[in-house]
């Protein structure tokens, strides 16, 4: 039988504020256990939340980012249980009514672009960690990360395959970093993604009954664990077992899936309106002005890039993978025409990208300036030297040695243009090599590169290559 | 000078006839010879309350003083106090030092005001007799054998005794104004969101609403001046510009249309009561208010509306308390789940165990729109119940409580009984209205009467007027308990 793999994503994104969502600790990571937890945070009796007006101002903007409605008034609620990290035995979230409702994100897959709609976007607050290890048979708790902000970005089941999966968490990614509401630090927890998946016979109405696999802190495991998951179902399905619904936990050292628990030991949760908050209102003044504070979007960014300096999709999204990136592309092409704009597209994509990967770099962290690319891709351009000679002036300004005129100028790379010059040389080149010549008119082909080697050598690489292949047919009577 | 009013207590401090020293020497005098036999206090620091006063004093000196600098008050033990150990009358924070100040009691402090001890209440403010405290039940100053009320009993039967001029309490269904009516003095619960619940250990968050309690209308009001004002600390907190609640106690009551609502003067209320509170009516006849009858047709519902909300929210705010963080810990267990069951069995007294029971069954699937949903529901129609009746009437008067003070251990095995015995005050809360209780006489027993006076929201300034003309021509208020004085 063939199967159909249907997958949605819950994606926690930890919102970039500098204190926590309802107290005023601070968020930042790695401090030293419980430094980071005030008294709201360790729910002293008494004391009450306070709404941090930067994470809602970060929801709106992911809202708008992701064309979704903003609900006004969105309701805060108590989710109930019990754990020791969850110092108010409830976890404050949005339950009926998020702050974010529908909206969408366009993924590439391959070729094909595919639009995964999402059903919503909330505000809730991290519960602190549990420390298993180093406490001798107790169990240590931090609770620095209690109230830590996240937004909860919950896809419908659109995705049809792990990499459309991985496709969608990546664009999700690239989003809320490139509109600054998260820092996208997957190792320190900021981004991680619950997945829902289930199978069904290829062209079924019904969805198969789903698993979820919990907080997956990296693109691959989210691959590796959905794809482990899918071959499970099917083998299951296929043995003639029904699929349980269950959470489970991928273990990324054995590459399996398991059982954490069924719906049947699932927590009522008792959601209920939180009486310590009031409806949170969202004004129309608001949401404008977070619209006006919106940087452009990829997806506006790729089109003028395309229209521009008529890049193929494709580049353009390579360039659009972070909006540093797309600004760094946007200055260097500055007031260029479309054939140095593909020239830089060509540059950061290819040898800058190259050499960052190499070196563990950002682009904003980049040794070779907008600007000095720019330098270097007019005197391309401008048929001042060759891409071959362009490579070691890129290597010259990463290294620190200046603009690529300076490098030019002090390597001595000019390109020889001259065509009496080149001419000359090409003289002295047929005459010297009267044997190549022969073989080359004898229909040897082979001949004419080696000549053209020979003048290139002569000319120390610095003959416009184009030139040489023109004057040597014009002599040779070809 | 026990049985001076908070207001004469402030000139004779102001006019230099006793320092806060002696004051609050004095107060810890009486509260070491009666505090005990009669249960108010949970805590008291003579070291500490004199240690404040001392600085009362040199503020004084300093020429900084306020008009309650130096006077002396007590806390309900629900009102978190650095320093202070903070129980909520349960065995589950019995180990609990707060590590820093409620906003009601900063802004005692800040006003310059001494705190004699924390006192006793129900357990977390559920009970209406004070019998629920893991610290014993407090005794009524007049009948020692009855309760005086609760939740906010220690600070009532305190304040009634002499050991305080004046106390904090909370509301939630009653917890001020029974146990104020229970032991002939007054007590007010403003609109909620008037006073920061910051700080002080949430029961029903929606409901519960700090107060004033003292012995006299102008006591009332110079105390909520100093408790009341916004916090950002607590997003229920109201943003409005400061107001002198006690600016209109002059003003005379010709005109004043005071509502009658049917529904408090029906089966249920005791003859005695009903006596007392008909010649109050009287009285503000004579004094030139006008009576009309008012109907609140749903007020019937608003216990068992209450029983469920409050439970409810009660069950989630109390599950902090797991023995995790502080607190009671149970001594041994096994497991997590163990520890948390052996810990909450032993912090948590029976009323308390009951309302996180029925608490936890209301908001649970399958239930939550049949009982959470619908009492919600049933709540607005009774606060549209009081916006029709003020269309007609300026306050709405009545009983504070069905009975007078009941002997003690008499409703404690039957919960539905215990809680009728707040039939009149919850609709109040349920509404978020602000309400008081004034004595307005005796029953034949000898025991006090309150009388309910609510206001429209924001209506303290015009309530406290309606309350201070009334003692003017009246003393009830100035009554004191045998035995004391």
């Amino acid at each position: 039988m063939k199967w159909e793999v249907v997958i949605g994503l819950e994606t926690h994104a930890q919102l970039s504020t500098v204190s926590k969502i309802f107290s005023g600790a601070s968020t930042a990571f790695g401090a030293e256990p419980n430094t980071q937890a005030c008294g709201v945070d360790i729910a002293l009796p008494g004391v009450l939340p306070v709404l941090n007006t930067g994470a809602v101002e970060r929801a709106i903007r992911f809202g708008l980012a992701v064309g979704a409605r903003i609900n006004s008034p969105s309701i805060f609620a108590r989710k109930n249980y019990f754990y020791p990290d969850l110092p108010k035995g409830y976890q404050i979230s949005q339950y009926e009514k998020p702050v974010v409702e529908g909206g969408s994100i366009t993924i590439q897959v391959g070729d094909a672009e595919k639009t995964v709609r999402l059903t919503r976007a909330h505000l809730e607050e991290d519960a602190g960690k549990s420390l298993h290890e180093d406490f001798h048979g107790c169990t240590g708790i931090d609770l620095n990360r209690a109230g830590t902000p996240l937004l909860e970005i919950v896809s419908e089941p659109d995705m049809r395959s792990a990499e459309e999966a991985v496709a969608y968490a990546k664009a999700l990614h690239a989003l809320v970093r490139w509109i600054d509401v998260c820092d996208g630090n997957m190792q320190e927890g900021s981004f991680r993604c619950d997945a829902n998946v289930s199978v069904r016979p290829a062209g079924a109405k019904e969805f198969g009954t789903r698993r979820e696999i919990k907080n997956l802190n990296s693109f691959r495991f989210l691959q590796q664990a959905i794809e482990y998951e899918v071959r499970w179902q099917i083998g299951e399905l296929e043995d003639g077992r029904a699929i349980q619904q269950a959470t489970v936990l991928f273990d990324p050292d054995t590459g399996e899936t398991r059982m954490m628990r069924t719906k049947e030991d699932a927590h009522d949760y008792r959601y209920f309106p939180d009486p310590d908050l009031l409806p949170l209102e969202v004004t129309a003044d608001r949401i404008a002005a977070v619209r006006a504070a919106m940087p452009a979007l990829p997806a506006a960014r790729r089109e003028q890039f395309c229209a521009q300096f008529g890049l193929t999709p494709y580049d353009a999204g390579l360039l659009t993978a972070s909006r540093e990136l797309a600004d760094y592309f946007s200055a260097a092409a500055a007031g260029a025409d479309a054939r140095t704009g593909k020239l830089c597209a060509n540059w950061i994509s290819g040898a800058l990208s190259a050499r960052l990967n190499e070196e563990g770099l950002e682009i904003s962290q980049s040794r070779v300036t907008a600007a000095q690319l720019r330098g270097l891709v007019d005197r391309i351009a401008d048929g001042t030297i060759s891409g071959k000679m362009a490579k070691d002036v890129f290597d010259g300004m990463w290294a620190g040695e200046g603009d690529a005129d300076a490098i030019i100028a002090a390597k001595g790379l000019k390109q020889i243009s001259d065509s009496s010059e080149i001419e000359k040389i090409v003289d002295q080149v047929l005459a010297d090599n009267a044997r190549q010549v022969a073989d080359f008119r004898a229909g040897k082909e082979k001949a004419f590169n080696s000549l053209v080697g020979q003048v290139m050598k002569a000319t120390r690489g610095k003959a416009n290559p184009q030139q040489v292949n023109d004057i040597l047919r014009g002599k040779l009577g070809g | 000078m026990s049985n001076a009013t908070l207001k004469e207590l402030s000139d004779q401090l102001a006019a230099g006839a006793c320092s806060s020293v002696e004051l609050t020497q004095e107060f810890i005098n009486k509260i070491n010879k009666l505090g005990k036999g009669l249960g108010c206090f949970i805590s008291v620091d003579a070291e500490r309350s004199l240690a404040q006063a001392k600085a009362a004093d040199a503020r004084r000196a300093a020429g900084n003083a306020g008009p309650l600098t130096g006077v002396p008050l007590a806390h309900k033990d629900i009102f978190c106090a650095e320093g202070w150990l903070t129980t909520c009358g349960s065995r589950m924070l019995s180990n609990f030092v707060s590590p820093y100040d409620a906003h009601v009691v900063g802004r005692c402090n800040a006003a310059g005001m001494v705190t004699l001890g924390k006192t006793n209440m129900d357990e977390f403010a559920m009970g209406s007799s004070n019998e629920t405290s893991y610290y014993g039940p407090v005794r009524n100053p007049w009948n020692r054998d009855t309760v005086p009320g609760g939740s906010s009993g220690g600070s009532a039967a305190a304040v009634a005794a002499r050991l305080a001029p004046a106390a904090t309490g909370t509301d939630t269904g009653g917890s001020i104004r029974q146990p104020a009516a229970l032991t002939g003095i007054c007590g007010l619960k403003p609109t909620y969101g008037l006073v920061s619940r910051y700080g002080m250990i949430a029961f029903a968050s929606s409901l519960d609403q700090a107060g004033p309690m003292a012995r006299s209308a102008e006591d009332l009001g110079l105390l909520l001046n100093a408790m009341a004002g916004h916090d950002p600390r607590d997003s229920t907190s109201l943003e409005r510009p400061a107001e002198d609640y006690n600016r209109d106690l002059g003003r005379p009551l010709q005109g004043l249309r005071i509502g009658l609502p049917r529904e408090f003067f029906a089966e249920g209320l005791s003859a005695g009561v009903r006596q007392a509170v008909d010649e109050a009516v009287a009285q503000y006849r004579k004094l030139g208010a006008a009576l009309v009858d008012v109907s609140l047709p749903n007020m019937g519902l608003s216990v068992p509306v209450y029983y469920v909300l409050a439970p409810a929210e009660a069950s989630s705010n109390l599950s902090r308390f797991d023995g995790v963080r502080y607190g009671h810990r149970a001594r041994q267990y096994g497991d997590l789940l163990d520890m948390y069951k052996r810990t909450r069995a032993e912090g948590f007294g029976a009323e308390v165990k009951r309302r996180i029971l029925i608490g936890t069954y209301v908001l649970s699937h399958g239930y939550y729109d049949a009982y959470y949903i619908r009492a919600q529901k049933l709540r607005r129609l009774i606060a549209q119940d009081f916006t029709e009746a003020f269309k007609s009437c300026d306050v709405i008067m009545g009983p504070t409580s069905p009975t007078t003070a009941f002997r003690l251990g008499e409703k404690s095995a039957d919960p539905v009984q215990m809680y009728l015995s707040d039939i009149y005050t919850i609709a109040v809360n349920l509404a978020g209205l602000p309400g008081m209780s004034i004595p307005c006489g005796f029953d034949g027993g000898g025991l006090p009467v309150g009388l309910q006076i609510i206001g429209n929201y924001f209506g303290e300034a015009r309530m406290l007027n309606v309350a201070h003309q009334y003692q003017l021509a009246t003393d009830w208020h100035t009554k004191v308990p045998p035995g004391i004085g």
